[in-house]
C-alpha cells in the first residue's frame, strides 16, 4: 500500500516540478509576435510597392503567415521570392499571379523631370520610403540610392513628370557573367551539323 | 643574408606552367618615349576614384596633382609629364568589364618640365605620420596587381605588426618587370624597405623571391651588404619556383607557415605584405619627391619582335609602347594586360597603361589559342590537387553552375584567389575560374541587394512611425480643442445666472471681443487667399477668373462686416 502511495507521491511531485519548469519557460522565453512573419518579411524585397494589395511588405507577410493569402502576389520579388517562400513554408511554389503585375528584368529607379515639376508634394506623400525630397511649390527630386523603384509616385503626379529609368551597370556593380554552357560532346556536335 | 638557415614551408597545390620569362629579360629597362597624348583614368586603384583637380585647357607640369583622392581609401593622380589638359571624358580603361570610365587626357608638350619637388630630408629620422603622408601625397597604390592604396596599408598600427614581407616572387609566367627592377634598382628597393620599417617597426623583414631570378637575388644581396649593418634584419629568402607562390596568402604561408584567416587580412596575423615595385615607388616618393607617374611594364609575347621592359609613363596607350617594341600588328591575336593566368584581354590597343599594368602580352594565335571547348566534368579531382587555397574546386564548380550561392559560400568560395591553377590542369577544359567569378559576383550582388532592402525596410518603418506620430498629435490637438470648447460652453451655461446677480458687465464683452477678433483674422486670411487665387487665374487667363473675382468681393464684404462688429463690441 505504502509503495503505491510513494509512487503516486513521487509522480505528483515530478509532475509539479516539470509543470513549474515548463510554466517558467513559457513566461521567460515567450516569443513576441509570430516569428514566421519576420522570416517571411526578410524574404520579401521590401520595395513596399503595394502591388500585392497590402500596404507594404510586412502586412503581406502577416497575411501569408495567417494562412489566408497566396504566396504568388509579389512581382518585384518574382519567381525566386516565390520559391524561397514556398521553401520556408513547405508548400508548392506557384507561378506569379499576373493580376498583380509582371516581374521586371531590370531594376528601375524613379527620376523627376525637374523642369516640369510644379511642387505639389503628391509624390512625396506617395513614396513609402521617404526617398523624395522637396517642399510645397519647390522642385522635388528623388534620392536615387533610396528609391526602391516601386512605381507608387508615378500615378499621383498631376503633370506626369516622373519617369522610371532602368539602373545601368556601372564598373562597380559589374560582375562576370555565367560562362556559356558548352556541355556538348565534341563528336555529338559534328554529327548534329 | 642568413638565408641558409631559413626554414621554408610550402603551400598545398600549385602548378608549374611554362615560364616564358627569358624573352623579356635579355635587354635592360628602356625608357619609353613620351606619347602625344596620355589617357589617365581617375580610378587606377581600389577605393573611391579621385576628383579631377584640373579643367580642359589647363597647363600642367610633370608631377602636378590632376585628380585628388578625397576619401581615405583613395589615391591622388599626378600628371606624368608637362602639357595641356585635353578632354575629361569616358574612355576605355583597363578593366575586366571592358567598360569605359572617366579619364583625364593630357596633350604632352615634350618638354617634360617638372613641378617643384623634393623628398623629405633625413627621411630615416622622420616620424611615421609624415612618411605616411608623403606616400599618400605621391598617390602610391599596390603595384603588384590589386592596386590597394599603400598609405592605407602603411597606416596599420605598428604595434600589430611583427613581420614585413616584400613580395618579389613574381610567379606568373611572362612577367619580368619586378625581376628587372630588382636587377637595376636593388639599392633603391632596400632603402624603400627601410622607410617601411621606420613606419611599421616590424621585428623582421623578408624579401620573398623565386629561385628563377638569380641575377635579381644577387643584386639584392650586394645592395644589402653595401648598405646595411645586420641590425636592420632584412632577409632575402629564396623560394622554389611554383605558381602561385606570389599570391599574398601563399607567400606568407611559404615564409612563415602561418595562414591568413578566412575573410581576414595579413595584419590579423601580424604581417604586412608589399610588392617590390611599390617599395621602389615609396623610395622615390619619400627620398626624391617623385610621385607615382611611371612604372616598369613588360612588353612581351610572340607578336613582339624585341620583347623587353619599359619604364612607361602612366596613361601611355598600349599601342605606343607596342610599336616601340616592334610589335607586328598582323600577328597579334589577343592583347592581354597582366599575366596569362590572371590577366585579362583588352579589346583595344588604345587602352592606357595604369599603376597596376605590370605586363602586356601581344600573343599570337599559336601562343594563346582560343580556349578548347568545355567538356563534361569527369570528377578526376586534379583541380583539388592544384588548388593553392585548399578549396574544393569541383564542388564549387557544381554550386556555381547551378547558382547555389548558399552552398558556394559554405564552401568558402570567397577564399578563392582566382589564380587559375584549377582551370590550367582541368582535362575537360572547364573554365572553372569563370564560374567562380560569376558566383562571387552574384554573391556580392545579393549582399548589396539585401543591404538596400534592409535600408528600405528601415525607412518604411520610420516613415510609418512618423505618420502615426503625426496622426496622434493631430488627434491630441483636436481633443484639446474639443475640451476647451466644452469648458467654454460649461462656463457660458454657468455664467448667465451669475451676470445679472453680480452686475459684472466686463466679463461677457471680453469673451465677445476675443471671438470677434478671431473672426476678423479668419476673414482676412480668406480674403488674402481669394486674392492669390484670382491673381493666378488672371495670369493664366483662366475662365474661372470672373467667378473668383465675385468670390473675392463677397469675402471682402464679410471682412468689413466682421471688423464693424468688432469695433462695436469694443466701444
Amino acid at each position: 500500500m505504502s509503495l503505491i502511495l510513494i509512487s503516486i507521491f513521487a509522480l505528483v511531485a515530478l509532475a509539479i516540478l516539470f509543470g513549474a519548469i515548463l510554466g517558467f519557460a513559457a513566461v521567460r522565453f515567450k516569443v513576441e509576435g509570430n516569428p514566421i512573419v519576420d522570416q517571411l518579411d526578410a524574404l520579401l524585397p521590401q520595395t513596399q510597392c503595394g502591388q500585392c494589395s497590402y500596404p507594404g511588405c510586412r502586412p503581406y507577410a502577416q497575411a501569408i503567415s495567417e494562412g489566408n493569402e497566396k504566396i504568388n502576389k509579389c512581382p518585384p520579388g518574382g519567381e525566386s521570392t516565390i520559391a524561397a517562400i514556398a521553401d520556408l513554408l513547405g508548400v508548392d511554389p506557384e507561378p506569379l499571379d499576373a493580376e498583380h503585375g509582371e516581374e521586371k528584368d531590370v531594376t528601375l529607379v524613379a527620376v523627376i523631370r525637374e523642369d516640369e515639376c510644379i511642387g505639389c508634394t503628391k509624390c512625396i506623400q506617395a513614396c513609402p520610403v521617404d526617398a523624395i525630397l522637396g517642399a510645397a511649390k519647390q522642385m522635388h527630386t528623388v534620392i536615387s540610392d533610396e528609391c526602391t523603384g516601386c512605381d507608387l509616385c508615378v500615378e499621383p503626379c498631376p503633370v506626369d513628370c516622373i519617369d522610371m529609368i532602368p539602373v545601368g551597370t556601372t564598373m562597380q556593380s559589374w560582375h562576370w557573367p555565367k560562362p556559356a554552357a558548352a556541355q556538348m560532346i565534341a563528336t555529338d556536335k559534328v554529327q548534329t551539323i | 643574408m642568413n638565408m641558409h638557415h631559413f626554414k621554408l614551408y610550402d603551400f598545398d597545390g600549385g602548378i608549374h606552367p611554362e615560364q616564358n620569362k627569358s624573352q623579356s629579360t635579355q635587354l635592360p629597362i628602356t625608357t619609353a618615349k613620351i606619347p602625344q597624348r596620355l589617357i589617365l583614368p581617375i580610378a587606377q586603384h581600389i577605393g573611391a576614384p579621385g576628383n579631377p583637380a584640373v579643367k580642359p585647357g589647363d597647363k600642367v607640369l610633370k608631377g602636378q596633382i590632376i585628380a585628388k583622392g578625397e576619401d581615405f581609401v583613395s589615391c591622388n593622380l599626378h600628371a606624368p609629364t608637362s602639357g595641356i589638359v585635353g578632354v575629361i571624358e569616358d574612355r576605355e580603361v583597363p578593366h575586366q568589364s571592358g567598360m569605359s570610365a572617366t579619364c583625364i587626357e593630357i596633350i604632352t608638350d615634350g618638354k617634360d618640365t617638372w613641378i617643384d619637388h623634393q623628398g623629405l630630408d633625413n627621411y630615416l629620422e622622420s616620424d611615421a605620420a609624415s612618411l605616411i603622408d608623403c606616400i599618400a601625397q605621391a598617390g602610391i597604390s599596390g603595384m603588384g596587381g590589386a592596386g590597394f592604396p599603400t598609405h592605407v596599408k602603411a597606416s596599420i598600427p605598428a604595434s600589430k605588426i611583427n613581420t614585413l614581407i616584400i613580395n618579389a616572387a613574381e610567379c606568373e609566367p611572362y612577367i619580368t618587370s619586378d625581376d628587372l627592377l630588382m636587377r637595376e634598382y636593388a639599392m633603391d628597393i632596400i632603402k624603400g624597405i627601410e622607410i617601411l620599417q621606420r613606419i611599421l617597426l616590424p621585428e623582421q623583414c623578408y624579401i620573398g623571391i623565386e629561385d628563377n631570378k638569380p641575377q635579381a637575388i644577387e643584386a639584392l644581396q650586394i645592395a644589402l651588404k653595401e648598405n646595411l649593418d645586420d641590425t636592420h634584419n632584412i632577409h632575402v629568402v629564396v623560394i622554389p619556383t611554383k605558381y602561385p607562390s606570389g599570391g599574398e596568402k601563399q607567400l606568407i604561408q611559404i615564409l612563415t607557415g602561418k595562414e591568413v584567416p578566412v575573410a581576414g587580412i595579413p595584419a590579423d596575423i601580424g604581417i604586412v605584405c608589399q610588392n617590390v615595385g611599390t617599395v621602389h615607388a615609396i623610395y622615390q616618393a619619400v627620398a626624391l619627391g617623385i610621385p607615382l607617374i611611371s612604372r616598369i611594364t613588360t612588353i612581351t609575347g610572340d607578336a613582339v619582335s624585341s620583347p623587353q621592359n619599359y619604364q612607361v609613363l602612366l596613361g601611355t596607350p598600349v599601342t605606343d609602347v607596342l610599336s616601340q617594341a616592334n610589335a607586328q600588328p598582323n600577328k597579334v591575336k589577343r592583347l592581354i594586360m597582366g599575366g596569362p593566368m590572371m590577366g585579362f584581354t583588352i579589346a583595344s590597343a588604345d587602352t592606357p597603361i595604369t599603376k597596376t599594368s605590370n605586363c602586356i602580352i601581344a600573343a599570337s594565335d599559336q601562343e594563346l589559342p582560343d580556349p578548347a571547348m568545355e567538356q563534361a566534368c569527369i570528377r578526376c579531382g586534379m583541380c583539388t590537387q592544384a588548388c593553392p587555397a585548399q578549396l574544393l574546386p569541383q564542388q564549387l564548380y557544381w554550386f556555381a553552375k547551378s547558382s547555389n550561392l548558399e552552398q558556394a559560400q559554405a564552401h568558402n568560395i570567397s577564399d578563392c584567389i582566382e589564380c587559375g591553377a584549377c582551370s590550367y590542369v582541368c582535362p575537360s577544359n572547364i573554365p572553372l575560374v569563370q564560374y567562380y567569378r560569376f558566383a562571387k559576383g552574384e554573391i556580392k550582388q545579393a549582399k548589396s541587394d539585401k543591404k538596400s532592402s534592409e535600408q528600405a525596410k528601415l525607412r518604411f518603418d520610420i516613415r510609418n512611425a512618423r505618420l502615426d506620430r503625426e496622426t496622434a498629435e493631430k488627434d491630441a490637438k483636436r481633443k484639446a480643442r474639443a475640451e476647451a470648447a466644452a469648458k467654454k460652453q460649461a462656463a457660458k451655461k454657468a455664467a448667465p445666472p451669475a451676470t445679472p446677480a453680480s452686475g459684472d458687465a466686463t466679463a461677457e464683452p471680453s469673451v465677445d471681443t476675443e471671438v470677434l477678433k478671431q473672426k476678423v483674422l479668419a476673414a482676412q486670411t480668406r480674403v488674402d487667399k481669394a486674392r492669390e487665387r484670382l491673381a493666378m487665374a488672371q495670369e493664366q487667363n483662366l475662365e474661372t477668373a470672373d467667378a473668383l473675382e465675385l468670390g473675392l468681393n463677397k469675402q471682402i464684404d464679410k471682412l468689413t462686416a466682421a471688423q464693424k462688429s468688432l469695433e462695436e463690441a469694443k466701444s
